[in-house]
């Protein structure tokens, strides 16, 4: 929480970014503590590593500073925000109780993966057998995303020299000179 | 005493309204998508702590645990923590792309660079 506000604060990007993995891995260890190692290992390794050196790469290709602006848009912005979180933190009052354990989410399908899934799929990790069984079309679902993103990411960006040979033809066109 | 077994979702919402305060008062690009990192980060959070069973431990399989904490909240947010970092990837092309157009990453300079064209 205190590296969150810190984010919002700081000008300086590096510094977002360096506070952005601190914060990953800061969240990774409260996965730990809440009983979730596998996702724990997922938010420390995809957050803190690869979103840092994704960050990092966005930086070195843009700008480093950010600039100072207006308070008045601010204002507004706290409040919208204020009243959108009362509104959150009193829709809280209707949910269970923290770790109960006669909570909606623990009596229907828990039961069925935590006592059934080792023995039908013979796995003793039970989050791996649900992703990859019981979950598949999520799991396919996850790899279909990643492959348009990466496409996404490839045909945003092109490679270098696509774009280059693309400046020296329309130069009458909107400057896309390169920074890097 | 009920009030405070709450606290888990306190926690939750005041990280969501960090990252939303982010994505709408900053004008830099590069923050707006931090700020809706946390705020991924913050509803990964919620689903993680739904699944926490008090007294249970990590869902593997061990001799003579009965209790695990649920796995399929964990299965989902495995899944939604990739596709988030995907879509960061995509969001932060399409900042250096805007750089490349515009010359800046501020969303107000982009406004009126817009407002002269």
């Amino acid at each position: 929480m205190v590296v969150g506000i810190a984010i919002v604060r700081v000008r300086n990007l590096l510094a977002v970014t360096m506070l952005t993995g601190i914060y990953s891995l800061l969240v990774a260890i409260l996965f730990v503590l809440l009983d979730a190692v596998d996702v724990a290992l997922t938010e420390a390794a995809v957050g803190a590593g690869l979103l840092v050196i994704l960050m990092l790469a966005t930086i070195s290709l843009t700008t480093r500073k950010e600039k100072v602006h207006a308070t008045r848009q601010s204002i507004m912005a706290l409040v919208v925000v204020s009243v959108t979180g009362a509104a959150l933190i009193y829709a809280t009052l209707d949910m269970p109780r923290f770790g109960d354990p006669e909570a909606p989410a623990h009596v229907h399908l828990s039961p069925r993966f935590t006592q059934e899934s080792p023995t039908e799929i013979g796995i003793p990790n039970m989050v791996t057998s649900v992703l990859a069984t019981y979950r598949g079309i999520d799991t396919l679902g996850e790899a279909v995303v990643i492959y348009a993103a990466a496409v996404g990411v490839l045909l945003v960006l092109g490679t270098g020299t696509v774009r280059r040979r693309r400046n020296r033809k329309d130069e009458d066109g909107p400057e896309a000179g390169e920074k890097s | 005493m009920e009030l405070l077994g709450l606290y888990n979702y306190w926690v939750v919402v005041v990280l969501m309204m960090i990252g939303f305060y982010i994505v709408i008062a900053q004008g830099n690009l590069i923050k707006k998508l931090v700020g809706l990192n946390i705020f991924q980060t913050s509803v990964f959070v919620f689903f993680i702590s739904l699944a926490y069973l008090e007294g249970g431990t990590a869902p593997i399989a061990l001799e003579g645990v009965s209790e695990y904490s649920n796995p399929l909240p964990h299965v989902l947010i495995l899944t939604a923590i990739v596709v988030g970092v995907a879509l960061t990837a995509m969001g932060l092309a399409l900042v250096v792309r805007i750089q490349e157009t515009y010359g800046t990453i501020e969303e107000d300079e982009i406004h009126q660079q817009e407002d002269l064209h």
